[in-house]
């Protein structure tokens, strides 16, 4: 309890309640490109998610909507910034062999291995083609 | 599948650079199935006609960067060492662990990037490639796609036009740009257990990327390319270069098309594990791409494996639309900066600093270079300086890599002997009729661990260049095998006076030249010898080596290998 009042006492201000993620800026209605099935085909293949229904589709299309809104942004002349380290010094390390040898460790993380090989799934199996995915998607 | 014979090119002018004066012509090429002008197109005639196809090929090289440790993490580089005992947890991609730059990686990729004539990038930038395989743990591989390192250079390599090495050409292709990246982990496909063993010794060992332009046209001058590259990088000491060692790992880009039209769709040729495999498998695809067009077909964007065995390329990947790596920039590395001396902040740490114009200094002398070098004060033909040349890089860079400690011995022989050892080779070559590729060899392996031996300087040798050109003489004239060759060698090592010939005949070392004797000898072996003759007569060809020991044995080395295996060949036969 005495911690918890610590704790609290040595915040600056209240923690803010959660807010629902609202924009600053309400979406503007502007041309409103529809998510096709091939490009959610695509995008589950890159990036080895399952939108699975309606509502996961509806939230992506959101989260696409919220993005553009960077378009509202002039930024016609500005350099743009690839990183906040852009600033700072890149730390160059001497050539000197300092980590390894922790075989043991690193196959403790392993749920199989093989003579201190990791074990992996033969290749890189294909995800089921569009037509064979038992998802949503086929009803649409 | 039969190789589509190519009726020659026809009347091209080819400029030859060479010493005397020779007019221009076409010169047979033999074997190749394409032939290149020195204007870069090639016109194999095809089936149907005279329409003419242009190959089109480009490389992207691979070559893994020669330090202590990674790019990114403090791990050892090592060829072979137990599984995964090379890797730390970045390497292993374990959450909270962050990439930090190698600078000697840094400074490779430099010295690679001036002696290439590329324009260094100041202000570099990195970005993570994003693809799913299971030897890139993180899921994601450091690469510079956006701003790389150096960009817009040159290489120049040179081709002999006909197969006697008597016309060179020089060629340039562009090199697009090198960058800086991470190497993937070692994956070994067990099919039987439906599984595949990971090793991450080898992930994210620095490589650097060189890209060339798609200059070329044939195998032979992508060969000839990554030659001169692989002949570069062990000079600057950035690789080492080896491709057996997969240091050095090259992918064709080829397309064909016809001229004036624009470029054809190409496929990218991968899994070539040698020099002589990339002209193979670059020829073949771009037969195979003619032979698939003009009979109506399509070629595919595609991913193509090369066999060496059967010395075709096949489908490799099934890619399922263009590949999207999903580029983005690195958050957790800056751009790195590098500086010359006119940019070099005052009070900065050196150990912190690249400078662009210190490394320059310090170049070695490239090939091309030593080459002219060789010509100009050893007199040593062009020709003979791309062998002695190879010769000389390949052994310094093997001494100073290997544990044998004979062959480290004659590497650092070769260092403080190059001078002597130039003219030493070029007399041997003006003097015997043996090819200087052959003359190299006896010079490395055997006088070379002669004096090594005795602790001598090739000025010092005993056997002068005269005295071995005898004794090679003899052996291209097939009057002794080149065991005895060697017996005669020590021989003369002892500087008792004699010549080659004189000790041959003493030592009794000639070849039998008897064909009578030869013929008792093979057949005593062959009746003492039951169960091996039975074998060869029932279709094991490959005992027959073993008869042909058996014989030399007999004759304490003085028969000619070629004519024996001839003479029991017969006699089996009847």
């Amino acid at each position: 309890m005495r911690a918890l009042r610590l704790w609290r006492g040595l915040r600056a201000r209240p923690v803010p309640p959660v807010r629902a993620l609202r924009s600053a800026v309400p979406p503007r209605p502007g041309p409103q490109q529809q998510v096709t099935a091939e490009v959610l085909g695509q995008l589950e293949h890159l990036a080895l998610v399952d939108f699975r229904d309606a509502e996961g589709v509806e939230r992506l299309q959101k989260a696409i909507r919220f993005a553009d809104q960077l378009r509202e942004v002039n930024t016609d002349g500005v350099e743009p910034m690839d990183s906040v380290l852009e600033d700072r010094c890149l730390y160059l390390r001497e050539d000197d062999v300092t980590e390894g040898n922790c075989t043991r460790e690193l196959l403790k993380n392993a749920r199989e291995k093989v003579e201190e090989y990791f074990v992996a799934p033969p290749g890189n199996i294909p995800l089921p083609k569009l037509e064979d995915q038992e998802t949503f998607l086929q009803g649409s | 599948m039969a190789a589509v014979v190519v009726r020659g090119c026809g009347g091209v002018w080819r400029r030859t650079w060479q010493r005397g004066a020779r007019g221009p012509g076409p010169a047979p090429r033999g074997q190749h199935a394409v032939a290149c002008n020195a204007r870069g197109g090639a016109v194999p005639a095809g089936k149907s006609g005279p329409a003419p196809w242009v190959p089109v090929v480009g490389l992207e090289i691979h070559a893994q960067i020669s330090s202590n440790s990674k790019l990114f993490s403090g791990s050892q580089v090592q060829f072979a060492a137990p599984p995964n005992s090379l890797v730390s947890f970045f390497d292993a991609s374990l959450p909270g662990t962050l990439p930090v730059l190698n600078r000697r990686c840094v400074e490779a990729a430099v010295m690679t990037g001036l002696a290439l004539n590329c324009s260094i990038n100041k202000k570099s930038l990195f970005d993570r490639k994003h693809y799913f395989y299971a030897d890139l743990p993180a899921g994601y591989q450091i690469t510079q796609q956006r701003v790389p390192i150096a960009v817009n250079g040159s290489l120049s390599y040179s081709l002999c036009i006909d197969n006697k090495m008597n016309q060179m050409v020089t060629k340039t292709v562009r090199i697009k740009q090198i960058q800086l990246e991470q190497d993937s982990g070692k994956s070994l496909h067990d099919d039987t257990r439906s599984q595949t063993l990971i090793d991450l010794n080898r992930a994210g060992v620095g490589l650097m990327e060189v890209v060339m332009e798609p200059d070329m046209c044939c195998g032979e001058e992508a060969a000839a390319a990554v030659r001169e590259l692989q002949l570069i990088l062990q000079t600057l000491g950035s690789s080492q270069a080896v491709m057996a060692e997969g240091q050095l790992r090259v992918d064709a880009n080829v397309s064909v098309h016809h001229p004036g039209e624009p470029y054809g769709v190409r496929t990218e040729v991968k899994n070539i594990n040698s020099i002589r495999f990339l002209a193979k498998a670059v020829d073949y695809e771009i037969q195979r791409q003619i032979e698939e067009l003009e009979n109506g077909g399509t070629i595919l964007n595609e991913t193509r494996a090369f066999d060496s065995k059967l010395g075709c390329t096949v489908p490799m990947r099934d890619k399922e639309g263009k590949q999207d790596y999903r580029f983005m920039p690195e958050p957790n590395l800056p751009p790195l900066i590098l500086y010359d001396a006119k940019s070099l902040p005052a009070n900065m740490n050196h150990q912190q600093v690249v400078n662009i114009d210190w490394i320059h200094e310090r170049l070695p002398d490239l090939p091309s270079v030593k080459r002219a070098k060789l010509v100009e004060q050893y007199g040593i033909l062009p020709e003979h300086s791309f062998t002695l040349l190879s010769w000389l890089v390949f052994l310094c860079n093997y001494a100073t890599h290997c544990t044998s400690p004979v062959h480290a011995g004659i590497g650092f022989l070769l260092e403080k002997n190059e001078d002597g050892l130039a003219e030493f080779f070029e007399n041997v070559v003006k003097q015997t009729q043996m090819k200087p590729k052959k003359v190299i060899g006896w010079i490395i392996n055997d006088l070379l661990s002669h004096l090594k031996q005795h602790s001598l300087t090739v000025k010092e040798s005993p056997v002068s260049s005269f005295l071995l050109a005898d004794l090679l003489n003899l052996l291209v004239k097939k009057d002794i095998s080149s065991t005895a060759a060697k017996q005669v060698l020590a021989e003369l090592w002892k500087g008792e006076g004699k010549t080659p010939l004189e000790i041959v005949k003493k030592k009794k070392l000639g070849l039998i030249q008897d064909q009578k004797e030869l013929e008792q000898i093979c057949q005593a072996v062959i009746d003492r010898q039951e169960n091996e003759v039975m074998a060869i007569k029932s279709g094991n060809q490959k005992v027959l080596n073993k008869l042909i020991g058996l014989v030399q044995r007999e004759t304490q080395g003085r028969s000619n290998a070629v004519v024996v295996r001839q003479i029991l060949e017969k006699k089996l036969s009847e």
